[in-house]
C-alpha cells in the first residue's frame, strides 16, 4: 500500500467505514416502503406560493429554468419574425430603423443570454444529479437564487425594452457606439447589466454542477464510468467559470465609462475600443462552445440508447470535448480579423480555428461508427433530431472553417454569410439536439410520452423551414448583403432570397407551435411512461417517472458504465442515510468511494429575497453610482438571514471524534 | 441579380484572389459534406437493419482513417488560406494612389492626398480610381467603428477611432461598383453606402483635375440666388463648397456634388426630384441622420437646386 | 427498483451501509472546499483579465502614467504588510476549527477581523494616494478598476467573515460550520495571495517598465 493509500485508509478507519451487510433487513420491501414514506415527508416541499418559491429540489428548479428559457426563446423568436417581415421587401416600412435596431439587438441578446446558455445548463441541473446517482444537487439554495437572478434579469431587459429603452447596439455592444458619447440614454447600460444578471446565474449553476459531479457521484461511478452527458456538463461548467469573468469585467467597465466617466474604451484619453472586442470575444467564443457541448452530450446519450449499444470510443469522446473546450479559449481573435490587427497574430488564430474542427470531427466519426453497428436502430423522433445534426451542423462547421481564413473572412465578415453560419451551428448543433433531448427526457420529467406523430411532423417542418430560412443567407452574404441592416434597396436584387428566408421563418414558427402543442397535449393525454420507456442505460432511468424529490430509494451504486444494461453486475445499493434529514452521500473524487454524509439544506425563502435585493442593487446602480453602496445593504441583510443556521438543530452527530460532548448545542 | 456589390464577381486582383480561395474551399467543403452525409446516411440505414458485423477494431481503424483524411483536408484549406493571405500582401507599391477615407455617422469623407496641398481633392461618398494602378486607402473614423467594404474589389477593413488602418486594392477592369459600411454604426448603418468608379487612367486624371477646381461661379440669377441661400442659410454651417463662403466640415463636401451619381451616401439617385425631396426633408429618407430640415421656402429650394446643379 | 436487486448470487440482498460515516469532512473532501475553489478560479480570472487589460492599455500609449507621478508606495506597502501579517491569526483559526476548539476559533476569528478592518481603513487612504483620478485618462481608469475590484473582493470577504465570527460568538455551531470556518480561512489565503501580483502591477509596473 502506498503512503497515500495508507493515509486514505487511516482517514476512513478513524471516521467510521462503509460496510457491506448481507441479508440486510433494510432492503426488505416493507422496510423500504417505510423508509420511502419517511423520505417523502422529509423531502416534501409543501404547497402554496411560498413553498413553490422556496423549493430546493433540483428537478423543480431545472424544470423552471427550462420553462423560463423556452419562454425567452419564444420572445426571441417573435423578434426574429418581426425582423423577417421587415426584410421580406426592400425599403419596407414595417419597422422604423430605431425599432429594428432594438429588435435585432434584443433578438441576439435574448437568444444568447436568456435562452441558449440557460437552457443547456437547465438540462444539466435536471439530469446530472440523477445521472450520477445522487439524491440532490450541491448547494440547492444557491441554485434557487441563481434561477431568480436569471428570471429577474430577463424581466428587467424586457420591461426596459417595452419602455423604449431596449439596447440597440447589437448583442455584442461595441463601443464607441455603445459608449457614453454615442449610446444614448440607458440602453447600453440595460444591456450591460443584463449581462451581470445572467453571468451571476450561470456561474452559480456551473459551481453547483462541478461540486455535484466531483463529490456526489454514487459509489462505483469512478470518473471513467460517468455518462458522456455528465462529462459534457463538467467541461461546460469549467468553461463557464473560466470564460464568464471576462464579460463581467468588460460589461462593468462599459457601465463605468458611461456612468462615471472612466476611459477604458475611450481612445481619446488613452483607452481603446478594441480592448472591448478582446475582452468580449475572449468570453464570446467559449460561450458558443458552452452552448454546443451539452448538445454533444445529449447526442451521445440518445444515439447510444437508440442504437442499443454504448457509444464507440468513450475515451476519445471525452478527450474530444475537453480538447474542443480548451482550444475554444484560443480562437477569439477570429471575430476581429477586420480590425487591422497584425497579420502574424491573425495566422495563429486561423490555425487554431481550423484545428478545433478536429476533435468535433472525431466525435462525429465515433457516432457514425456507433450507428453503423447499432442493433436495430429505432428511428423515433428524438433520434431524428440527433440525426439531422449530421446534415445541418456540418454545413455550419464547414462555413466556420471558411470564416477561419483571414482573406475570406475579410470578405464575408459582417454579412449574411456569417448570419447563416452561426445559425447553422447554433440551431443545427445545439437547438436540434436540444429538442430531441427534450423529447427523450420528457417521459422522465413528466411521466408521459410525447406524441410520436406530432413529433415527426414538428421535426420535418423544422428541418425544412430552417434550411429554407438560412441557406439562402449564404448567397445573400456572398452577393453583398451586410448584417444588421433594417432595409435594403430594390436595385440590389436581394429581394427574392429575403422573401424565401421569411417564408422559411414562417414554417419554423409552425414547427415550433406543433412542438408546443405536442408538449401541452402530452402533459394531459400522453401515454403513461414507465421507469425506462426507451430502454436506456443510465441511472436517471432507474427510478420512477417523474422521480420522487429524493431521486432514489435505495440509492443505487454502479459497477459499469451502463448500469441498466448490466444488471448481472448489480452492486449493493446504499442504506444508512438518515431518512429524517435530507442526507446525501459525499464520495471521493476519483473513485467515488463513500466519504461522509452531508445534510442538505431544505427549502428557504432567503434565496428569493436575496435575489430581489441583488436585482434592486443592479438596477439602481445603472442610474446612480451610489446605488452600488446603498443597494448592497439589503443584499447583506438577506445573505445573513440565509446563512444564519436555524435554532434547535442537534449540533453534533454520533461518530464525530472531538473535544465536545456529543449532542450538545454550542450556543 | 445585379453583381455590382458581389464577392463572387471580382473586378480587381485582391477580390479575384479571395474569390479563387472561396471556390477552392467551397469544393473541398462540399466534398467533405457529401462524404460525411453519405457516411451518416449509410450508417443509419445499416444500423436500422442491425446486421453489421464490424468489430470494434475495424471501427477504430475506420475512425482513424476518417480523422486522418479530415486533417489532410483541413491542412489543405489552411495552406490555401495562408497562400492567399500572403499574395494579398504583395500589392504594396511606392507609386500607389493614396486616398484617405474618414468614416462618419453615416457618410464617407474622401480625400485624395498629394504632397502639394492645392492639388488635394476632397469629396464624399463616391470614389474614382484608375484601372490597373494600386490604391492605398488610409482609414480613419471620426466617431464610432465603421468598415469600408467594396466586395468586387477587396475585403473589408474597419475604420476605428484612434487608429489608422490600411486597405490595398487595384481595379483591373472599368466599372461602377457599390460599397457599403459593414460594421454596425448606429441608426442609419443600413444606408451608409458608397459608389466606386473604376475608369481608365485618362478619364480618372480628368475627373481628378475637375475636382481640384473650386466651385464654378453661378451664371443665371436663380443660381446666384441659390448660392446666396446656401452661403447665408443653414447649409453653410455643415457643408463645404470650395470658393464660396460655405465652409462647414461636418457634412459631405458639396463642391462637385453634381458629378456624383447618388446622394445621402448611396441612399438616393442624384436627380433633381430626389435631391429636392432630400433637401426638403432629409429625415424622411434617412431618419436619424445628422441633417436637419433646412426650412427653405419653395422658391429658395428651387434656387438652391439650380445652384447645386452647376456644381460640376 | 427491482431490477437493481437481481443477481445477488444467492447471498440475499446485500447493502452498502454508510451509517457509520461522519457527517462532516475538512479540506478537499468537503463540498464547501470545492465551491470555494470555484470561487477562487472565478475571482482569479477576473483579476487576470483586469491585469491583462492594464498591460494592453499600457502598450497603446508612449508614457505610463501618461502624466503625473505613479502611485505612492507608502500606503500600498503598509497594506501589503497588514495582509501578510493577517495570515498568522488566519492559520491559527483554521487549525482551531479543525480541532473543533470553539474558544480558540472565536479568538482567532476576532483577531482576523481586526486585521481586515485595518486593511479596509488603509485601503481608503490608498485610493487617495494613487495620484490619479478614475476619470483622468485610461491609465487612471484601469488602476481604479483594478484596485476597486480588489477592494470589493476584500470588503465582501470582510463582511462574510464577520458574519461567521458573529455566528461563532453567538450562534449554534454545528460540525459543518467548523468546516465553513476552515474554508473561509482558505479563501482568506487566496485573498492575500491574489493581492501580491495586483500590488506589483499597480505600484511597480509604472516604475520599472
Amino acid at each position: 500500500m502506498t503512503r497515500h493509500e495508507g493515509d486514505e485508509k487511516r482517514r476512513r478507519d478513524d471516521a467510521g467505514r462503509p460496510a457491506l451487510s448481507e441479508n440486510d433487513p433494510r432492503l426488505e420491501p416493507a422496510r423500504l416502503d417505510t423508509e420511502r414514506r419517511l423520505l417523502d415527508r422529509t423531502w416534501a416541499n409543501g404547497r402554496g406560493l411560498i413553498a413553490w418559491i422556496s423549493d430546493t429540489d433540483h428537478k423543480a428548479i431545472g424544470r423552471r429554468f427550462l420553462v423560463t428559457a423556452f419562454g425567452f426563446f419564444t420572445l426571441g423568436g417573435i423578434l426574429a419574425g418581426l425582423m423577417r417581415i421587415q426584410l421580406a421587401r426592400p425599403e419596407n416600412t414595417f419597422l422604423n430603423p430605431d425599432l429594428y435596431n432594438q429588435i435585432f439587438t434584443m433578438h441576439g441578446t435574448t437568444m444568447m443570454f436568456l435562452f441558449a446558455v440557460p437552457v443547456v445548463l437547465a438540462m444539466g441541473v435536471y439530469l446530472v444529479p440523477l445521472m450520477v446517482g445522487a439524491r440532490a444537487i450541491a448547494f440547492p439554495r444557491m441554485l434557487n437564487y441563481g434561477y431568480w437572478m436569471f428570471l429577474f434579469g430577463g424581466i428587467f431587459l424586457y420591461v426596459m425594452f417595452f419602455l423604449n429603452t431596449g439596447p440597440d447596439a447589437g448583442w455584442f455592444s461595441y463601443p464607441p457606439l455603445a459608449g457614453p458619447e454615442f449610446g444614448y440614454g440607458k440602453r447600453s447600460d440595460v444591456w450591460a447589466q443584463l449581462i451581470t444578471f445572467t453571468e451571476v446565474s450561470g456561474l452559480i449553476v456551473a459551481t453547483c454542477l462541478v461540486c455535484t459531479i466531483f463529490k456526489l457521484r454514487t459509489p462505483g461511478m469512478s470518473l471513467n464510468r460517468m455518462p458522456l452527458f455528465v462529462w459534457a456538463m463538467l467541461i461546460v461548467s469549467f468553461m463557464v467559470i473560466f470564460a464568464m469573468p471576462s464579460i463581467v469585467i468588460s460589461s462593468t467597465c462599459l457601465i463605468l465609462d458611461r456612468l462615471v466617466s472612466t476611459h477604458i474604451y475611450n481612445q481619446a484619453e488613452g483607452g481603446d475600443p478594441i480592448l472591448w472586442q478582446h475582452l468580449f470575444w475572449f468570453f464570446g467564443h467559449p460561450e458558443v462552445y458552452i452552448i454546443f457541448l451539452p448538445a454533444l452530450g445529449m447526442m451521445s446519450e440518445v444515439i447510444a440508447t437508440f442504437s442499443r449499444r454504448r457509444v464507440f470510443g468513450y475515451i476519445e469522446m471525452v478527450l474530444s470535448m475537453a480538447a474542443t473546450a480548451f482550444i475554444g479559449f484560443g480562437v477569439w481573435v477570429h471575430h476581429m480579423f477586420t480590425t487591422g490587427l497584425p497579420q502574424f497574430g491573425q495566422s495563429f488564430f486561423t490555425a487554431a480555428s481550423i484545428m478545433i474542427v478536429v476533435p468535433t470531427s472525431i466525435q462525429i466519426f465515433n457516432w457514425i461508427a456507433t450507428l453503423w453497428t447499432a442493433r436495430r436502430l429505432r428511428l423515433a423522433t428524438p433520434f431524428l433530431y440527433m440525426a439531422s445534426f449530421f446534415f445541418v451542423f456540418i454545413i455550419g462547421g464547414l462555413t466556420g472553417v471558411m470564416l477561419a481564413s483571414v482573406p475570406l473572412d475579410r470578405q464575408v465578415h459582417d454579412t449574411y454569410f456569417v448570419v447563416a453560419h452561426f445559425h447553422y451551428v447554433l440551431i443545427g448543433g445545439s437547438t436540434f439536439p436540444l429538442l430531441g433531448g427534450l423529447f427523450f427526457w420528457f417521459p422522465k420529467m413528466t411521466g408521459r410520452m410525447m406524441s410520436e406523430r406530432l413529433g415527426q411532423a414538428s421535426f420535418w417542418l423544422l428541418f425544412v423551414g430552417f434550411n429554407l430560412t438560412f441557406f439562402p443567407m449564404h448567397l445573400l452574404g456572398l452577393e453583398g448583403m451586410p448584417r444588421r441592416v433594417y432595409t435594403y434597396q430594390a436595385a440590389m436584387g436581394w429581394e427574392r432570397l429575403n422573401l424565401l428566408a421569411t417564408l422559411g421563418a414562417a414554417i419554423i414558427f409552425v414547427a415550433l407551435v406543433v412542438y408546443l402543442i405536442n408538449i401541452l397535449v402530452s402533459l394531459r393525454h400522453g401515454a403513461v411512461a414507465g421507469d425506462n420507456p426507451w430502454g436506456a442505460s443510465t441511472l436517471e432511468w432507474a427510478t420512477s417517472s417523474p422521480p420522487p424529490p429524493y431521486n432514489f430509494s435505495p440509492q443505487p451504486t454502479v459497477a459499469s458504465r451502463e448500469p441498466l444494461w448490466h444488471t448481472e453486475l448489480t452492486p449493493p445499493p446504499i442504506v444508512g442515510l438518515d431518512p429524517s434529514k435530507r442526507e446525501v452521500l459525499v464520495t471521493y473524487l476519483l473513485d467515488a468511494e463513500p466519504d461522509h454524509r452531508y445534510p442538505m439544506p431544505g427549502p428557504s425563502l432567503w434565496p428569493f429575497l436575496a435575489a430581489i435585493a441583488t436585482s434592486g442593487m443592479f438596477v439602481w446602480s445603472i442610474f446612480q453610482a451610489q446605488g452600488v453602496v446603498w443597494g448592497s445593504i439589503p443584499i447583506f441583510v438577506t445573505l445573513v438571514g440565509w446563512f444564519w443556521p436555524t435554532k434547535g438543530k442537534k449540533a453534533l452527530q454520533h461518530g464525530v471524534h472531538g473535544r465536545l460532548a456529543l449532542g450538545d448545542s454550542l450556543s | 441579380m445585379p453583381h455590382f456589390q458581389s464577392i463572387l464577381h471580382p473586378a480587381g486582383i485582391q477580390a479575384a484572389r479571395v474569390s479563387h480561395l472561396w471556390w477552392v474551399m467551397f469544393w473541398i467543403c462540399a466534398a467533405v459534406w457529401c462524404a460525411v452525409a453519405l457516411g451518416a446516411a449509410i450508417a443509419i440505414a445499416r444500423g436500422h437493419r442491425g446486421t453489421s458485423m464490424a468489430s470494434e477494431r475495424q471501427l477504430g481503424t475506420s475512425v482513424a482513417i476518417a480523422g486522418g483524411i479530415s486533417v489532410v483536408a483541413l491542412v489543405a484549406l489552411l495552406f490555401q488560406s495562408v497562400v492567399t493571405g500572403r499574395a494579398l500582401d504583395t500589392l504594396h507599391s511606392p507609386d500607389a494612389l493614396v486616398i484617405t477615407v474618414t468614416g462618419n455617422q453615416w457618410w464617407w469623407d474622401v480625400q485624395y492626398d498629394h504632397p502639394v496641398p492645392s492639388l488635394r481633392v476632397t469629396t464624399a461618398n463616391e470614389i474614382h480610381i484608375p484601372v490597373g494602378r494600386p490604391v492605398r486607402f488610409n482609414l480613419f473614423s471620426n466617431d464610432v467603428i465603421h468598415s469600408l467594404w467594396i466586395p468586387n474589389l477587396q475585403g473589408k477593413i474597419d475604420l476605428v477611432p484612434g487608429r489608422l488602418n490600411e486597405l490595398w486594392l487595384r481595379a483591373d477592369r472599368p466599372g461602377v461598383f457599390r460599397g457599403q459600411c459593414a460594421e454596425f454604426c448606429g441608426l442609419q448603418h443600413a444606408k451608409m453606402a458608397l459608389v466606386v468608379v473604376a475608369e481608365p487612367s485618362d478619364d480618372f486624371e480628368r475627373w481628378l483635375a475637375g475636382n481640384r477646381a473650386p466651385a464654378p461661379a453661378p451664371i443665371t440669377p436663380e443660381q446666384q440666388r441659390g448660392k446666396d441661400v446656401v452661403e447665408r442659410g443653414p447649409c453653410a454651417m455643415c457643408h463645404n463648397i470650395a470658393g464660396t463662403q460655405a465652409g462647414g466640415r461636418s457634412a459631405p463636401d458639396l463642391t462637385h456634388v453634381a458629378t456624383r451619381s447618388t446622394i445621402g451616401a448611396g441612399s438616393l439617385p442624384n436627380t433633381r426630384g430626389y435631391l429636392a425631396g432630400w433637401i426638403a426633408d432629409p429625415q424622411h429618407v434617412k431618419p436619424g441622420n445628422r441633417m436637419p430640415p433646412p426650412g427653405l421656402r419653395d422658391e429658395e429650394l428651387q434656387a438652391v437646386l439650380a445652384y447645386l446643379e452647376t456644381l460640376k | 427498483m427491482t431490477h437493481l436487486r437481481e443477481g445477488y448470487g444467492g447471498r440475499g440482498p446485500v447493502a452498502l451501509d454508510v451509517s457509520a460515516l461522519p457527517n462532516y469532512a475538512f479540506g478537499h473532501r468537503s463540498l464547501m472546499w470545492w465551491a470555494t475553489a470555484c470561487m477562487m478560479v472565478i475571482e482569479g480570472m477576473v483579476f487576470a483579465m483586469i491585469v491583462m487589460s492594464y498591460i494592453y492599455l499600457k502598450g497603446r500609449v508612449p508614457h505610463w502614467p501618461p502624466s503625473g507621478p505613479p502611485p505612492d508606495l507608502r500606503w500600498g506597502t503598509v497594506n501589503t504588510a497588514i495582509l501578510l501579517a493577517s495570515c498568522l491569526p488566519n492559520a491559527l483559526a483554521k487549525k482551531a476549527a479543525e480541532r473543533f476548539d470553539l474558544t480558540k476559533v472565536r479568538l482567532w476569528l476576532v483577531v482576523c477581523l481586526v486585521f481586515a478592518a485595518a486593511f479596509n481603513a488603509v485601503r481608503f487612504v490608498e485610493f487617495s494616494a494613487l495620484n490619479v483620478r478614475w476619470d483622468s485618462n485610461g491609465y487612471g481608469s484601469i488602476v481604479w478598476v483594478l484596485l476597486g475590484f480588489h477592494t470589493t473582493h476584500v470588503l465582501t470577504d470582510f463582511l462574510d467573515s464577520s458574519v461567521l465570527t458573529a455566528l461563532a460568538l453567538f450562534g449554534p455551531m454545528e460540525a459543518h460550520k467548523f468546516v465553513d470556518v476552515s474554508e473561509n480561512a482558505l479563501y482568506w489565503y487566496f485573498v492575500v495571495l491574489s493581492w501580491l501580483p495586483i500590488y506589483a502591477v499597480i505600484y511597480f509596473a509604472p516604475r520599472i517598465v
